[in-house]
């Protein structure tokens, strides 16, 4: 039987070298465990990015705009071309020389406007090409899929077009990242216009895209429209894709109603809006007051397609190429002189999100997802469009003012077809996160 | 009794496109008992018509827009204005009715050529094959305008002065809240007058009288010296001009894109069975039927009771037919029984 003899000073002594043996790897192998995740690009000279946008479908032509922004940021973010934005956003942790010495390299993926091919080609994208970094999207139903299948796989998703409160609201993720505003910001924005415009007394007459998307946002238009006074005569729901409204456009006539929300985007709302014009909605006079149509969320490439029948109609938007501020100014400066033609709302947006990922991997000196995502949660910017800008950490929902936009009456130009009529500053549309629900869950 | 009469009215536009639409595809079935999928796709080619000649109508001058500062922009204004003034501007502002001039040739054409070039082929294979080869067919076309057009819907709008309503309600009696698009009717009594045609150019011609007897009996009419495929090639390139018409003259109510034509193909497929398989009859009233049934489902009076209606009454009804009367409500004996 041994000696054993424990003295006061001799624990002490042990506890603190075994502390501080406990504690070491830690500061000495902290890379070695950082390295250890999913498509590190270690110590290549290069890192792959997935760009997983609509190449087919019927928003191909938000997805080419998208592909155009991201191929931009690439150039950018390598130190090529003008610079872009990277010369106004601040603060900046990029030197023009890709992120952290790497040449940003890009792959495509086609989500086809739908969730099982969106995922499909996030999976292909993230096990096959390597993609460190998954971004794109021009719809809410293919941004939540491939939030949570990046989420699960450990890899970063900068959410493009989403303007459902699910995707940053009940169905966010640690992994995912929204720049794009949502259905609430466009009701608290819209609301106070609206009132003044229209006034508190109205009947509205919903139709609504019957999806995540179209939910949330009939929801929180109702909300504000309420809140304002105003009635809620009917909140139907419309198949996506229908083509034609007409039998949901029939019913408006003698409802009693005097306004027409149209919570349609894409096609749908091209197709809506021109046949509720058709039926005259735009000139008619109920209880007194002059029919207004409202489409409460906005792009310009679909305003494009309604032509004529967009003037005069309210909406949001996240963004618009008529913006004057110096970062709107540098990116649409380097987008024209590449392409010709201003950026629609979807390009600035994906745009943003490259430069804003590469710039978080620049600021946490690593590429391991938890520590950019550090980096981004709580970031706050300015010169990137919208004015000063926050990622809240509690949702990684991105707050920034707000844009109320009108169809243009006398547009100047070809590209010239919506007209700011308010921007709407973001304390007037920034919210409780807790309202929505859903939890982001931890990095692992 | 406004909300009522209004959706008959809608039912009848909705269902002269499918009426157009299936007419054709019962016309292509009953001569050379080919299923055409790809049928929608000659809506859309028609579509797509109006579009191209309203591309040919605004061919443009680029001049520099000065509005534009940050880059070098262009601003089109048509040659056609540039040249003839007002006469230019109200030649654009006809082209859909215009390009029917266009979509006539056109269409006969496309329907010739795809007859001879790869229906042909398929004469004497299983339907399953048929539909096969006539759905790559559509497919291969759709893509073909997308790269072309691009995929948003391009507006193609109607005629100034028939751009808005018109108040039917006071003719009728009925209040000043029923009102309904000009186009619409118009869409509505064009499709009368083009099932008409087709009708009496069936009935009154010795060219339809063959063309009827061959879809009775093929066989007998070619013994008896006349050549029916000839003919049925010709029936085929007409089928073609009537869905490529019926899609020009839609381009107003809807702006075309390249999806549009799969979009009408599975209802007017529908229509072609409720109303019975070869029954040029039975494919318009089917139509006509099957569209006023959708409008009336999709009022909020019905879907409150069941909801959900509006998005299946079309099926429902073609399962009831099936179930009970399984030739369709008026089918002939012996087609497709094979």
């Amino acid at each position: 039987m041994s000696d054993l003899k424990f003295t006061r000073r001799g624990v002490l002594k042990s506890g603190a070298a075994l502390g501080a043996a406990g504690v070491a790897p830690s500061f000495f192998v902290r890379n070695a465990w950082a390295q250890d995740f999913t498509n590190n690009p270690g110590n290549g000279s290069s890192v792959v990015l997935g760009f997983n946008v609509p190449q087919t479908g019927a928003y191909a032509d938000e997805g080419a705009d998208e592909l155009r922004a991201y191929q931009l940021a690439v150039k950018h973010i390598n130190g090529e071309g003008d610079g872009g934005m990277l010369n106004t956003m601040t603060p900046l942790s990029l030197k023009g020389n890709g992120v952290l010495g790497k040449k940003v390299e890009y792959v495509t993926g086609d989500t086809q406007t739908k969730s099982d091919a969106a995922r499909a080609s996030a999976k292909r994208m993230i096990e096959k090409d390597g993609a460190i970094m998954i971004t794109g999207g021009s719809s809410s139903g293919v941004a939540v899929a491939v939030q949570s299948l990046c989420h699960e796989a450990g890899i970063i998703f900068m959410a493009g077009l989403t303007h459902s409160n699910d995707t940053t609201g009940k169905d966010k993720r640690k992994y995912g990242f929204r720049h794009f505003f949502n259905a609430y910001m466009s009701g608290a924005a819209l609301g106070p216009v609206l009132e003044a415009r229209y006034g508190k007394d109205r009947n509205a007459y919903h139709l609504t895209a019957d999806y995540t998307w179209g939910w949330t946002q009939e929801e929180s238009i109702k909300n504000t429209t309420e809140a304002l006074g105003w009635k809620t005569t009917a909140a139907v729901r419309t198949p996506l894709g229908a083509g034609d409204f007409s039998q949901y456009i029939t019913p408006v006539l003698n409802s009693g109603a005097d306004v027409l929300i149209l919570n349609h985007y894409g096609k749908d709302m091209i197709n809506s809006l021109t046949q509720a014009v058709q039926f005259g909605l735009r000139d008619k006079q109920v209880n007194g007051k002059n029919f207004v149509i409202v489409v409460p969320l906005f792009s310009r490439l679909m305003a494009q397609g309604a032509g004529e029948n967009i003037k005069g109609i309210l909406g949001t938007t996240n963004w618009n190429w008529s913006l004057t501020d110096a970062g709107s100014q540098a990116f649409v400066k380097s987008f024209g002189a590449e392409y010709g033609f201003p950026p629609s709302q979807a390009a600035h947006t994906c745009y943003t999100q490259a430069l804003l990922y590469a710039n978080a991997c620049e600021t946490a000196g690593t590429f391991y997802p938890c520590e950019v995502i550090n980096a981004l949660e709580g970031f706050k910017f300015d010169g990137a469009g919208n004015g000063p800008t926050e990622y809240r950490a509690a949702d990684h929902q991105c707050f920034k003012d707000v844009l109320v936009v009108e169809g243009n009456e006398n547009p100047s130009s070809q590209f010239d077809l919506l007209q700011v009529v308010q921007v709407v500053p973001r304390a007037q549309v920034e919210y409780d996160p807790a309202i929505f629900g859903g939890e982001l869950g931890t990095c692992s | 009794m406004d909300a009522i009469f209004l959706q008959v009215l809608n039912g009848l536009d909705k269902g002269g496109a499918y009426a157009l639409i299936a007419l054709g595809l019962t016309l292509v079935f009953g001569t050379l008992g080919v299923v055409n999928f790809a049928h929608g796709a000659l809506f859309m080619l028609g579509a797509f018509c109006a579009v191209t000649f309203q591309f040919m109508m605004t061919a443009s001058k680029q001049i520099k827009d000065e509005s534009i500062t940050f880059f070098d922009a262009y601003k089109e204004v048509p040659y056609l204005e540039i040249w003839f003034g007002h006469v230019g501007t109200v030649l654009i502002d006809w082209v859909v009715p215009l390009s029917i001039i266009m979509a006539i040739p056109v269409m006969l054409l496309i329907g010739l050529a795809m007859e001879r070039g790869l229906i042909r082929y398929f004469y004497k294979r299983s339907h399953a094959e048929q539909i096969l080869v006539t759905f790559g067919l559509a497919i291969v076309l759709q893509e073909i305008i997308k790269s072309f057009f691009g995929a948003n819907p391009i507006p193609t709008p109607a005629p100034e002065i028939v751009a808005g309503s018109a108040n039917i309600g006071a003719l009728f009696g009925l209040g000043d809240s029923v009102v309904y698009p000009y186009w619409r009717l118009i869409y509505l009594a064009f499709s009368g007058l083009v099932i008409f045609a087709v009708f009496a150019f069936l009935q009154f011609t010795t060219f339809g009288m063959v063309v009827r007897a061959g879809m009775a009996d093929r066989e007998m009419v070619g013994l008896l010296g006349i050549n029916v495929e000839r003919r049925f090639t010709i029936v085929f390139g007409i089928a073609a001009v009537v869905a490529g018409l019926a899609g020009v003259m839609y381009t107003p109510i809807l702006p075309p894109d390249y999806n549009m034509g799969m979009e009408f193909l599975v209802l007017s497929f529908v229509v072609v069975v409720v109303g019975g398989m070869g029954s040029l009859g039975g494919a318009v009233s089917a139509g006509f039927l099957l569209g006023i049934l959708q409008s009336f489902a999709s009022m909020n009076e019905v879907k409150a009771i069941i909801p959900g209606i509006d998005q299946i009454i079309i099926y429902l009804v073609a399962v009831i037919i099936l179930l009970t009367r399984p030739r369709g409500l008026m089918g002939r004996k012996g087609v497709m029984e094979d």
